[in-house]
């Protein structure tokens, strides 16, 4: 953090003199930035592209917009059936509300779990805050797919919870929380929590202590002084670390796949299913086209916060 | 940065043991896989004693060891690329904010840390079908494409990473270069990387990890003949539980914790090192 301690103005000039000076910077901006477009901007045009074609038992299983008639005419058709499809069958409005529904309590778990961890390492003392922080990441480095597997053999029927909790005799019959929306949830949550803790804690430990202690000192209780202190200049990341989780819960597969039942119905699974499945790009393109249209807001939420939450900068 | 005084903390212990409990939700299911690996029974719920046979047809299990080779070469392959990538976009968006492309590239590079895997891969599928009619090229899918779709969002992690050691290392030390005339592409080689380098490490770590462990864009962009140790995981695991994953999680665990330790030791000390020097 010695850096910070240069002046502003002088960050400024040397932007200035990088910028004079590197002949090669049209080199160091453009090679990222065309690598984005291609591979990360471009694909979107395709998704919509593809979203508006005809499926077609082909390989690759759509037909073009551009055709040629049999009397040598070409015409050009698009077809909007694929989303007049979403809106008309059930299926998709149940499976866009089942993954907001997912997200949102999920993202709300990962808040009531993560909130109070951040706020414990943001006040312990200054050479155990790295360490804690460590451990919070370290999981993270760990497979995903992994982590996920973990809890199929804990919440099993005859997993390792259940043994435990008829061993203690908590219970009399094994719970059935395999394949049911909980497990959904505990996986998403234990999957994503690092997300919401890391931006949670780059705010919380910025937060000025002489601010809490002159609460104290007005005689304000501690339930008060996070009220008013803690929780409001706390806000911007609490907003970073929650789209941080719901935007990807929202398109999440591996989760519902493996933890949820057959009934859970999210969009990542139904896509993946007309993908792999159905072979039905077309509507496999539309539901992400959809997607894409529902995480703009968030997205732009993210954004506007993360500026200020200065996201993962205390984590790297 | 301001610290909240510590000494406040045990007027709080409920906080300590949110976080404790926080711990034990987070390492508990790990904890779970290591323990289990080591099971004599097959059935992972009844424990039969302490036995290391499934570390053993781990090593017998050919389909999963090649599938193993190929995401490390993958992996190593597209994190070095992403750590090139990553480290010119975060220059830009350090040292050449104003730049024509500088705005564009910092919502280009936020959108890949967030976008759900399964959109990233079905339309980097659709982007290379269409390379493929028009310009002939990848003309298959499998090693090549995995990579290059692995690159576009490691890339992304490794700017975040880069980008904020950049933003807080000390620009003196550039200045002090440049007005000594040194040229740019020196100060960056001479000055720049040696301080950032612990954040390249970091990040093709980072981008290593991810890609080893990334099932589903691999699962869209592959080809026949390319299958990643993520996807042989995940049609084992679909099957239910096996012990065999669990000694697999065990070997991963280990070579993490082994990786971060050490990762952090050489960061630790060239913090160190630094902050004695000033």
């Amino acid at each position: 953090m010695t850096g910070a301690s240069a002046s502003a103005g002088a960050l400024t000039a040397l932007r200035a003199r990088w910028r004079r000076l590197a002949p090669g910077r049209w080199l160091v901006t453009g090679l990222p930035w065309l690598w984005l477009v291609v591979f990360f901007c471009l694909p979107f045009l395709f998704i919509l592209k593809i979203s508006l074609s005809e499926p077609a038992l082909a390989q690759p299983p759509y037909l073009g917009w551009i055709r040629e008639t049999a009397d040598g005419l070409v015409s050009i058709v698009v077809n909007f059936g694929n989303y007049g499809l979403l809106w008309d069958d059930s299926l998709y409005a149940s499976a866009l509300l089942g993954s907001l529904k997912v997200a949102s309590i999920s993202t709300g778990l990962c808040l009531l779990i993560g909130y109070p961890m951040a706020y414990a390492i943001a006040r312990a003392p200054s050479h155990l805050r790295m360490p804690l922080l460590m451990l919070v990441i370290l999981p993270f480095w760990t497979s995903f797919l992994i982590r996920v597997y973990a809890w199929m053999g804990i919440l099993n029927t005859n997993g390792i919870l259940n043994n435990l909790l008829l061993w203690l005799g908590v219970i009399e019959q094994p719970l059935a929380i395999m394949h049911t929306p909980l497990a959904v949830y505990i996986g998403v949550t234990y999957a994503y929590l690092p997300f919401m803790v890391l931006p949670l804690y780059a705010t919380l430990s910025r937060l000025d202590p002489v601010l809490l202690e002159a609460a104290a000192d007005l005689g304000a209780r501690p339930l008060r002084q996070f009220l008013t202190i803690t929780w409001p200049q706390s806000v911007p990341g609490v907003i970073a670390g929650a789209m941080l989780v719901f935007i990807p819960v929202m398109g999440e597969f591996v989760i519902p796949d493996l933890l949820g039942g057959p009934d859970s119905l999210m969009l990542g699974k139904l896509m993946w299913t007309e993908f792999f499945n159905n072979r039905d790009w077309p509507v496999a393109s539309a539901l992400a086209a959809v997607l894409l249209v529902v995480l703009i807001v968030p997205f732009l939420l993210l954004r506007h916060y993360e500026t200020r939450a200065a996201l993962m900068e205390d984590a790297s | 940065m301001s610290a909240i005084k510590p000494h406040k903390r045990r007027r709080f212990p409920w906080l300590w043991t949110a976080l404790a409990f926080g711990y034990v939700f987070l390492y508990a299911p790990i904890l779970s896989l290591i323990v289990y690996s080591f099971n004599e029974s097959r059935l992972v719920t009844v424990w039969a004693g302490f036995s290391t046979r499934w570390y053993g047809e781990l090593m017998q299990n050919e389909q999963l060891l090649s599938a193993a080779w190929l995401s490390i070469k993958v992996a190593a392959v597209a994190a070095t690329i992403a750590v090139v990538l990553g480290t010119l976009a975060a220059m830009t968006l350090v040292r050449f904010r104003r730049q024509w492309g500088a705005r564009s590239m910092g919502i280009m590079v936020a959108a890949p840390l967030v976008m759900p895997e399964i959109i990233l891969g079905l339309s980097l599928l659709l982007l290379f079908m269409s390379m493929a009619d028009l310009i002939g090229w990848p003309a298959s899918r499998g090693q090549s494409t995995i990579i290059m779709a692995h690159v576009t969002f490691c890339m992304a992690y490794v700017t975040v990473v880069v980008q904020s050691r950049l933003a807080y290392m000390d620009a003196s030390l550039e200045e002090a270069a440049m007005d000594l005339g040194a040229r740019p592409l020196k100060v960056f080689f001479t000055i720049t990387l040696p301080v950032i380098a612990p954040s390249l490490v970091a990040g093709w770590l980072l981008a290593f990890t991810l890609s080893m462990d990334d099932l589903v864009v691999a699962s869209f962009v592959s080809g026949p003949g390319a299958t990643t140790l993520p996807m042989v995981v995940y049609s084992s695991v679909r099957l239910g539980v096996s012990p065999q994953i669990n000694a697999l999680a065990t070997i991963i665990i280990a070579v993490v914790v082994v990786a971060v330790s050490i990762a952090g030791y050489l960061m630790y000390r060239q913090d160190k090192l630094r902050t004695n020097r000033q």
